[in-house]
């Protein structure tokens, strides 16, 4: 029999059920880790860690008013990285901190990942860029301008022109409650925040006054937010 | 010229030799938009603050001029062939020091640029931004966004003095690097300190369909013909500049390194291709700088 290039129907046949198997352990795995996912996420753990959503919503879409932060649509590595740092103290909650601390790894990766899957929410008829702004609008300013002669960046050329976030590395902040916005540059300022990747936010939070904190997190965080239509704005279009 | 190649054996470098062509090349390589005189003075200047921008109608040209700056894709997308901005090298709506702001290269026109081989006026220049870092199509001199480009230029230079080179216009020019170039130490610097933006892969990244982090090479960058392909360009830019907030913190050898790492990549066709890549290396890349018509890791450049 020619076993070259053409295969023979048994081959076929083995090598069909070999990638069927394949496919099936890995669903399995997934729908495993998602199922641990959620019931984390629901249910909270035995070893006294609360349901996320308590806090964070039904559908992971936060609490603007609460200050709670969105995480449904985030990447599984940003948020899993968070309740690592939590769970080491590189990142200081009196929220967070013993929750994460009594989550096993595994339970930090399922979380992450099933809020990850989550929709984010997100209408994509409002990913137009933003109005310019005017330097007296001074969160609008910071955020879509940024303040070069001090090497301070526009949060929009990492996060985005509407503050979407990008890749893993730069969350969202569109969206997010301006008073959480307010408290992680915050934290940064004084050092309760890991500097997180090139240690970047450090560096610009640093170069932040306290009135230029609240300006531009009440620009992502506020209703006047640049995604318009936003559920969570309720700015009109 | 005859024929160059990059040794290939797991590392790929610039010969030395390269390297001491540099000077008589120099002239032809360096960045286009400040005067090449070494005798002009140096000039201090700051261009004027945003509140001071005019009202009118002058006023709404000089401030689409600078949202064409940062928005290219949206107020200017009918002549741009990739997915960059003006603002991915011109930071700060071209107000940053050597980012080829606009305020140095406004008053430095018109001069005779050897690219072109002629004298070429301000509005010239900047259709060859959209021709080549842009990767499109020139407007016409008269079209509304150069105009509006203008606009914000002049106002940008508002005051500046003539006769002399302005400080932080054009390109940082680095010294040469200790050793040669080197692709190999080029990627891994890349990786430490670039793809955390720009991609494992240099092609940046997007959020809502909009680009972020520009695209460093392949199809949505810059092409063969702009500036930026240059090494020398490339590592000044990348040393005074990159990574973001963070310029001045890579070394000289690390930005050089990087710079061809980049340029060691394909990208979008020369415009001025003659239909052979020899050819059109011996016309318009016959430089130490470009990569253009290199062979790396097997395959030479500019052949797509």
């Amino acid at each position: 029999m020619n076993h070259g290039p053409v295969q023979s129907p048994r081959r076929r046949t083995a090598k069909t059920l070999l990638c069927a198997s394949l496919l099936l352990a890995w669903t399995w795995a997934a729908a495993q880790t998602n199922d641990l996912g959620r019931a984390v996420a629901l249910n909270g753990t035995k070893t006294g860690v609360a349901a996320c959503i308590a806090c964070h919503g039904m559908q992971g879409e936060g609490d603007m008013i609460g200050g709670f932060p969105r995480i449904a649509g985030l990447s599984s590595t940003y948020i899993e990285a968070q309740l690592s740092a939590y769970a080491r103290g590189e990142r200081q909650s009196s929220l967070m901190q013993t929750p994460a601390e009594h989550l096993s790894a595994e339970e930090r990766q399922a979380v992450a990942q099933y809020f990850s899957q989550l929709p984010p929410y997100i209408p994509p008829q409002t990913l137009r860029d933003p109005e310019p702004a005017t330097p007296d609008n001074v969160g609008a300013w910071l955020a879509t301008r940024g303040r070069w002669k001090q090497g301070l960046a526009a949060c929009a050329q990492c996060h985005g022109a509407t503050g979407l976030g990008v890749g893993a590395a730069f969350p969202p902040l569109t969206g997010q409650a301006a008073s959480y916005l307010a408290l992680q540059l915050q934290s940064w300022k004084n050092g309760t925040r890991a500097p997180g990747p090139m240690a970047l936010m450090p560096q610009i939070a640093g170069k932040l006054s306290d009135s230029e904190i609240s300006a531009v997190a009440a620009y992502y965080g506020g209703p006047t937010a640049p995604l318009h239509n936003s559920p969570w704005s309720g700015a009109k279009p | 010229m005859s024929r160059r190649f990059v040794i290939i054996s797991g590392r790929v470098w610039l010969a030395a030799a390269l390297y001491s062509a540099a000077a008589a090349q120099a002239e032809t390589t360096q960045p286009a938009t400040v005067p090449s005189s070494a005798s002009s003075p140096t000039l201090a200047f700051k261009s004027p603050d945003e509140r001071s921008m005019p009202g009118g109608e002058y006023g709404k040209a000089i401030k689409l001029g600078e949202q064409i700056m940062l928005h290219t894709q949206t107020y200017a997308g009918r002549y741009v062939g990739n997915s960059l901005n003006c603002a991915s090298c011109h930071l700060d709506a071209g107000r940053q020091a050597y980012t080829s702001p606009l305020a140095a290269a406004y008053v430095s026109y018109p001069m005779y640029r050897s690219k072109n081989g002629r004298v070429i006026t301000f509005g010239e220049r900047l259709q060859d931004c959209f021709r080549y870092s842009m990767n499109g199509q020139a407007p016409a001199l008269n079209d509304p966004v150069l105009v509006a480009l203008e606009s914000y230029s002049v106002w940008l230079a508002k005051g500046a003095p003539m006769g002399g080179k302005l400080q932080g216009g054009g390109l940082l020019k680095l010294g040469k690097p200790a050793l040669a170039a080197d692709y190999v130490r080029g990627g891994q610097a890349y990786a430490q300190s670039c793809a955390l933006c720009h991609g494992p892969d240099g092609q940046g990244q997007s959020s809502g369909g909009k680009m972020v982090f520009p695209p460093l090479w392949g199809k949505q960058s810059f092409n063969w013909g702009a500036g930026m392909h240059n090494v020398d360009s490339a590592a000044g830019f990348i040393k005074a500049n990159m990574p973001l907030m963070r310029g001045n913190t890579l070394t000289d050898q690390q930005a050089w390194d990087i710079a061809l790492f980049m340029n060691s990549h394909e990208r979008p066709q020369d415009p001025r291709y003659t239909g052979s890549v020899q050819e059109t290396r011996r016309k318009y890349h016959d430089s130490p700088y470009s990569m253009y018509g290199m062979t790396v890791n097997g395959h030479v450049l500019g052949g797509n």
